[in-house]
């Protein structure tokens, strides 16, 4: 090879490389955190209910069925969007739908819900948000899909959209639900 | 004029001496234990705001795990310990030094990779133009000692 042309290489290389970097972002979010709760069971937790702060739901309670952990909250601007596609498509689902209210007030919730619907079979409420933090939450909204053993199957950041219900939920539901037969 | 200048200069400086703590003071017991934690938050990375540190991040999660730190910290774990904890949960992206492993090494060993390649082009291209020279100094009649400083 001409030695002449090793600059004119290196530079289409650098070029190649900012190509790529461009493109991959172009798909992937560099923000998103994997999820290292992926195929274990769901971190131990009890939890009050947002309507009766004495009564405590547990991760035992919740097994047996898989459910959609819903990780929302008043002060969560995004949760609104995502809160009116689980309103319409939540059903579709089959599963329960599990809402986390994640450090609100739950008179605030309450106001929230009673003013957008409630789409969920069971809310918990972490004001601490301590009970987040062992699910490796980084905000709101998120998601978490768990199986009738209390396995996480799959994270979902950012709001639900038709389009994550058809091409990421259902298809792991279904599979899901077939390996349980 | 020269009294807004000190003023001025007096409000730049205050700004500066403010300690970052004052977002959620810890009840450290002594200096040391203070610089531990601030050491270990420098090295791990908010969630929520995700180019700020745990030290630096005013976030109510960063404050959360400010909070947990220091409990841990108290209860006598090693900083290795409550990294691990964090990573458990949050993964590697939490920390701002990635370790090293399978998916790693690219990250570590790259500009290596790069500097070593930089070098094998430089040693042949000067060899190149050191033997090119070799044959052509009759004809370009130059002291060949001038001939690698050219480029």
């Amino acid at each position: 090879m001409n030695a002449r042309l090793l600059p004119l290489a290196g530079f289409a290389l650098v070029l190649a490389l900012l190509g790529f970097g461009t493109w991959w972002s172009q798909y992937h979010d560099l923000r998103e955190v994997p999820s290292p709760l992926i195929g274990k069971p769901a971190p131990a937790f009890s939890l009050p209910t947002l309507d009766d702060p004495e009564r405590h739901v547990t991760n035992v309670d919740l097994a047996g069925e898989p459910y959609l952990l819903n990780v929302f909250a008043s002060w969560c601007f995004a949760c609104r969007e995502e809160h009116a596609i689980l309103m319409t498509d939540g059903k579709q689902l089959g599963i329960r739908l599990v809402g986390f209210n994640y450090k609100d007030a739950p008179a605030d919730a309450k106001r929230w819900l009673a003013q957008f619907g409630n789409p969920y079979d069971l809310i918990i409420a972490d004001l601490p948000g301590d009970v987040a933090i062992d699910f490796g939450v980084t905000g709101a909204p998120e998601s978490f899909l768990i199986d009738a053993q209390g396995v996480v199957r799959y994270k979902y950041i950012s709001p639900i959209t038709p389009e994550v219900i058809a091409t990421q939920l259902l298809p792991r539901i279904a599979a899901m639900k077939k390996a349980a037969k | 004029m020269a009294r807004m200048f000190v003023l001025f200069i007096t409000l730049v400086v205050a700004g500066f001496l403010e300690p970052a703590f004052a977002i959620d003071p810890l009840p450290f017991k002594d200096r040391a234990e203070e610089l531990r934690f601030q050491a270990l938050a420098k090295q791990l990375r908010c969630l929520q705001c995700q180019n700020e540190s745990l030290e630096d991040s005013n976030a109510p999660l960063a404050a959360d795990l400010r909070r947990d730190v220091f409990e841990q910290m108290q209860a006598g774990k090693s900083d290795e310990e409550i990294k691990r904890w964090l990573t458990a949960r949050y993964s590697d992206f939490v920390l701002y030094d990635p370790p090293l492993h399978g998916g790693t090494w690219l990250l570590w060993f790259g500009p290596l990779l790069v500097l070593l390649a930089g070098a094998g082009a430089v040693f042949v291209t000067v060899r190149r133009r050191g033997k090119a020279a070799g044959t052509s100094t009759q004809t370009t009649a130059r002291p060949a000692s001038d001939v690698e400083d050219d480029w």
